[in-house]
């Protein structure tokens, strides 16, 4: 049986020569940056050099790059980390209703101590318009947060115009874009972003690593104290291994980039079609053009997701659903929701994300396999033909 | 996450299908997580179950209870199959999940709202002759 992974939004394999750059700071190179003896003050130069490497990655300034312990922490430092800096300013908020948990359950936890969030809707494609977000703009509005492109439905927002609107009415902007890294251009000058969240294990780099990039002249709290790591915005012993290997994934995506993204929409173009030939009753979540090279996200009507993805693990595919089963609560996925898509048609989604090992073989066994399941589901369902 | 047992039920469920010519039929749903289940039951004189069979859409433990409850009380009286409880029809399965245990384990109560259509009707039928 093969086997076929296809949810790389959730999580990527560590590539190999990542895992070789990484592996000597486990063992002989050992030290704490902050020492003084050699073996420490080696790994503050290696740790510099990690640091340069991703900003030119980012066409940021190297003081500018934060290390994190990956993309949850960095979402939390941008919105807590200045929220709490800038609430002399003003205490209002604005992000959308489709970000991740990490932000949106982040604004909500602001909303506790005192902040006014403005949470936006988005339109049936999963999108907010740079005209929604001026129009939601406040005299008290501080910070912006809106995703780079979605982790479950893989649209992309208009990052640049929406960061454009922030900055004219001088209100900071943060994007999350974890999904965003390896797939999209992460210039942040071009971008105009003053905060950006990334995750190395999203780009076949290690998990527990990632940076939240910060614009010169943005205060921000930190929200762990300790050491003076990091500026004095993040204590503690920095993850050696994980940001060198996080630098490394980091210039081999970009390098690899046009190359893998060509190669990978047309898969998911065959895949969407393949899928669309084959299953009657199908519906494409999301954006037509303007979603990752990666994602496919569908519904099969009359059908659930978790069943789906059992009997798909049965053979050999990993994939994901945005139903109440697998999402962890009883409620189907709050970005199939907000983009209006009904209920019962929420359950019946299914998440294939493909990556830069994804064959076109894999992708014609999918094909193979998909349609019996669900007609198998489908003949039990008392949805079916009613 | 789900026993042998309930992987088992899921993946070769022996009791899917509709009776055309029920005797009764009992629709059970969670509106929170959107799992629906159906059962169809036909039953001999002496009220034993001769034919049970069920629809569902659901999860993996909405199909693996529907398929055991069927299997359960099939042969059984309508007085035994009101006995059989979800937390039953779960314990046959070698336990659910947690998380499983309240939203998709009502495979007991379709039944019992078949059985219930199965008696209402006799009951309309009597009515209707006397
Ligand atoms: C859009 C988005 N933001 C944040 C995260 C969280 O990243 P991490 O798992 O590194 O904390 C993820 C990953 O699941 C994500 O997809």
């Amino acid at each position: 049986m093969l086997r076929v992974y296809l949810d790389h939004a959730a999580t990527t394999p560590v590539r190999p020569e990542v895992v070789e750059e990484m592996l000597p700071y486990f063992t002989e190179k050992f030290g704490n940056p902050s020492s003084i003896y050699r073996i420490g003050w080696e790994n503050r130069s290696v740790l510099d050099d990690a640091r340069d490497r991703i900003a030119a990655q980012l066409a940021a300034d190297s003081s500018e790059i934060i290390f994190t312990s990956g993309g949850s922490e960095a979402d939390n430092l941008a919105i807590k980390g200045y929220a709490l800096a800038n609430q002399k300013r003003g205490k209002h908020i604005i992000t959308t209703s489709v970000e991740h948990h990490a932000v949106l359950d982040t604004a909500k936890y602001m909303e506790k101590l005192g902040f006014e969030v403005t949470f936006l809707p988005v339109d049936e494609y999963g999108l907010v318009s740079p005209k929604q977000l001026a129009e939601a703009i406040r005299p008290d509005t501080i910070l912006v947060s809106i995703m780079y492109a979605n982790n479950e439905v893989g649209t992309i927002m208009p990052i640049k115009e929406l960061a454009k609107v922030a900055r004219e009415a001088r209100v900071a902007f943060h994007t999350d874009a974890v999904q965003a890294g390896g797939s999209l251009s992460l210039d942040v000058q071009d971008l105009g972003v003053d905060m950006l969240s990334l995750s190395a294990h999203k780009f076949y780099g290690p998990k527990g690593v990632g940076l939240l990039y910060v614009r010169k002249g943005i205060r921000l709290d930190p929200l762990i104290h300790g050491g003076g790591q990091e500026r004095r915005r993040r204590a503690g012993t920095e993850n050696v291994p994980g940001i060198v290997g996080m630098a490394k994934a980091l210039e081999l995506a970009n390098a690899e980039r046009e190359e893998n993204m060509r190669r990978i929409t047309a898969l998911r173009d065959k895949l969407i079609l393949g899928l669309r030939d084959r299953i009657p009753e199908i519906k494409l979540n999301g954006h037509p053009t303007q979603r990752l090279p990666n994602n496919v996200n569908i519904s099969i009507k009359y059908i659930e997701g978790e069943s789906l993805l059992l009997n798909l693990d049965m053979k050999g595919i990993a994939a994901s659903s945005g139903s109440a089963c697998t999402s962890g609560s009883l409620e189907p996925s709050h970005v199939l929701l907000a983009m209006g898509v009904p209920h019962e048609i929420a359950h019946g989604s299914l998440r294939l994300t493909l990556g830069r090992e994804t064959t076109e073989e894999e992708i014609d066994y999918v094909l193979a396999e998909l349609p019996p399941i669900v007609e198998k589901l489908r003949a039990m369902s008392p949805l079916y033909q009613e | 996450m789900y026993s042998e047992k309930v992987m088992e039920h899921f993946m070769n469920p022996r009791h899917v299908g509709e009776i055309s010519d029920a005797d009764g039929v009992g629709t059970e749903g969670n509106p929170v997580c959107g799992d629906i289940m159906r059962i169809y039951l036909k039953v001999d004189e002496e009220d034993k179950i001769t034919d049970i069979k069920f629809k569902t859409f659901g999860c993996g433990a909405a199909i693996a209870t529907s398929d055991m409850v069927c299997e359960m009380v099939l042969g059984k009286t309508l007085d035994e199959a009101m006995q059989v409880t979800n937390a039953v029809v779960a314990e046959a399965l070698d336990g659910l999940p947690p998380n499983k245990m309240h939203c998709s384990n009502l495979a007991a109560d379709a039944l019992h709202k078949a059985i219930e259509d199965l008696k209402s009707r006799r009951q309309k039928r009597k009515a209707e002759s006397s």
